[in-house]
């Protein structure tokens, strides 16, 4: 099979509605009480797990696109990353907007004194340069160093889900689950097994 | 079914009450799942007639009480308390029950009596969180909490058979419950089977998963955080919207200092969270 510009289109579309769809459900549960009487928690917890996942999508392309020897498919990592870093926006923002009401000063020092919450914010410290560098005029631009950038989005795939482990009261199953997840994603990944080219990118994380 | 009572008072703290359906709609009991909305989602089932509490331990008179029977011989008074959770989010209840003191009192604790044990029923059956690991969030069942003998006795100490004008809802710990309005929520103890008196402190359950977490008194202090966020603020779930709830200062005791801060006059609270 090869992934003509139609088939692209559509599992473009596709892509994105399974993003978009699920936000419109959240919208759905909070207004119709399905969320609960009090749903903070759901919405945060909703959002975090929507990023989790779309860090794991996006991380899948590659693999998937070598095994089915279909290049093409790359052209789909953005979107999903793009996604991701709106999930992870988001649920900051709810984190933000309906946890703390909006008290900035207990952000900043929450962030300061939490150790999950500094690993979260800084997954999503880097997702946001990510995201900014996203476009293909940006690519050009940084030539090289724009893959050495986007190299970070390990790190990120190893904060994630210890963010998720870190925050829960009880029960480490699920994170467990995630964290393994994440593993295999990035175990999937030769130049990371191979010791010359982990440590070229050990290297260059380490330049910048 | 409605429930009546006799008197009623909220302490003098004239909060304004949470609404009805949130309080129905959002829990923590972890039997019925981790999600505040499992509870009302898995809770409806629960058999909750026939229902006997027992009172035994360092008592001079072993009890074994049908709660019905329990019900119609005490007393029902309303108490509007505040009910602070762990996790920084509070709720003003109107509860119904009778104090704790005057249930123990018909046992006749023994001068060994030293703290109070408490346990909820444990019915995997009946239970989703205790018939799995995954669904219970991992905690030890049955579910167990402890008071000191002193902090049983207090006035304000509360035993929970209904909420606003009703017997308790499954979700909520029917058919009886503890309320203990100063301390963080997970120590008000839900359907409770079995009350026993005993002379060393007994073990609970959250102090159990993660002892430095949570301590073995768990009274409500804004200056002691939760070792992964705050405890100074809360958030009140009041009526209205999700963006009309409100950021308020998290209060010493939850704001019953004048009934319960002497029981701690001699207690490092650093140390003893």
């Amino acid at each position: 099979m090869t992934l003509t510009q139609g088939r692209l289109l559509a599992l473009k579309t596709l892509l994105h509605l399974c993003f978009l769809l699920p936000l419109l459900y959240l919208a759905a549960a909070v207004q119709g009480g399905a969320a609960g009487g009090d749903p903070v928690q759901y919405v945060i917890h909703f959002l975090g797990m929507g990023a989790l996942h779309g860090l794991m999508a996006s991380l899948l392309v590659s693999p998937l696109a070598r095994w089915w020897k279909l290049g093409a498919l790359v052209r789909v990592r953005r979107l999903l990353g793009l996604w991701t870093f709106a999930y992870a926006l988001l649920h900051l923002g709810a984190f933000l907007v309906l946890d703390l009401l909006g008290d900035w000063a207990l952000l900043l020092s929450e962030v300061v004194r939490r150790p999950y919450i500094v690993v979260g914010m800084l997954a999503l410290l880097i997702l946001t340069a990510l995201a900014l560098t996203s476009t293909q005029g940006m690519q050009r631009r940084l030539g090289r160093r724009w893959q050495r950038l986007h190299n970070w989005v390990y790190l990120v795939a190893l904060l994630a889900p210890v963010h998720f482990w870190w925050s829960v009261k009880s029960g480490w199953y699920e994170p467990a689950l995630y964290l393994m997840l994440c593993l295999g994603l990035l175990a999937l990944r030769p130049k990371l097994w191979n010791f010359k080219s982990f440590q070229q990118i050990v290297t260059n994380f380490n330049r910048g | 079914r409605p429930l009546t009572s006799v008197s009623s008072s909220n302490y003098g703290i004239g909060d304004e009450l949470t609404p009805e359906d949130k309080i129905l709609t959002h829990n923590n009991f972890y039997e019925f799942g981790t999600a505040k909305t499992d509870p009302y989602k898995n809770a409806q089932g629960l058999k909750t007639r026939p229902w006997t509490l027992s009172i035994e331990g360092e008592v001079d008179t072993p009890l074994t009480l049908d709660v019905d029977e329990l019900i119609n011989t005490l007393p029902i008074e309303e108490r509007i308390y505040r009910l602070r959770c762990v996790e920084a989010w509070s709720m003003v209840i109107p509860w119904l029950g009778f104090p704790l003191s005057a249930l123990l009192k018909k046992a006749n604790p023994t001068s060994r009596a030293k703290y109070v044990a408490f346990e909820t029923l444990y019915d995997p059956k009946q239970m989703p969180g205790q018939a799995s690991r995954f669904a219970g969030g991992g905690i030890e069942y049955p579910y167990v909490e402890g008071l000191r003998m002193d902090e049983a006795m207090n006035p304000l100490t509360l035993i929970s058979v209904g909420l606003y004008g009703q017997t308790l809802p499954p979700q909520n710990g029917a058919p009886i419950r503890l309320v203990v309005p100063w301390k963080y929520g997970f120590k008000s103890i839900k359907s409770i089977v079995r009350i026993r008196l005993v002379e060393t402190m007994p073990p609970t359950t959250w102090n159990l998963l993660a002892s430095h977490e949570y301590g073995f008194y768990a009274n409500v202090n804004p200056q002691v955080d939760h070792p992964r966020w705050s405890q100074a603020s809360e958030r009140r779930i009041g009526a209205g919207g999700l963006l009309s709830a409100k950021r308020i200062p998290t209060e010493l005791f939850n704001g019953y200092g004048e009934q319960v801060a002497a029981l701690y006059a001699n207690l490092d609270m650093g140390r003893w969270y």
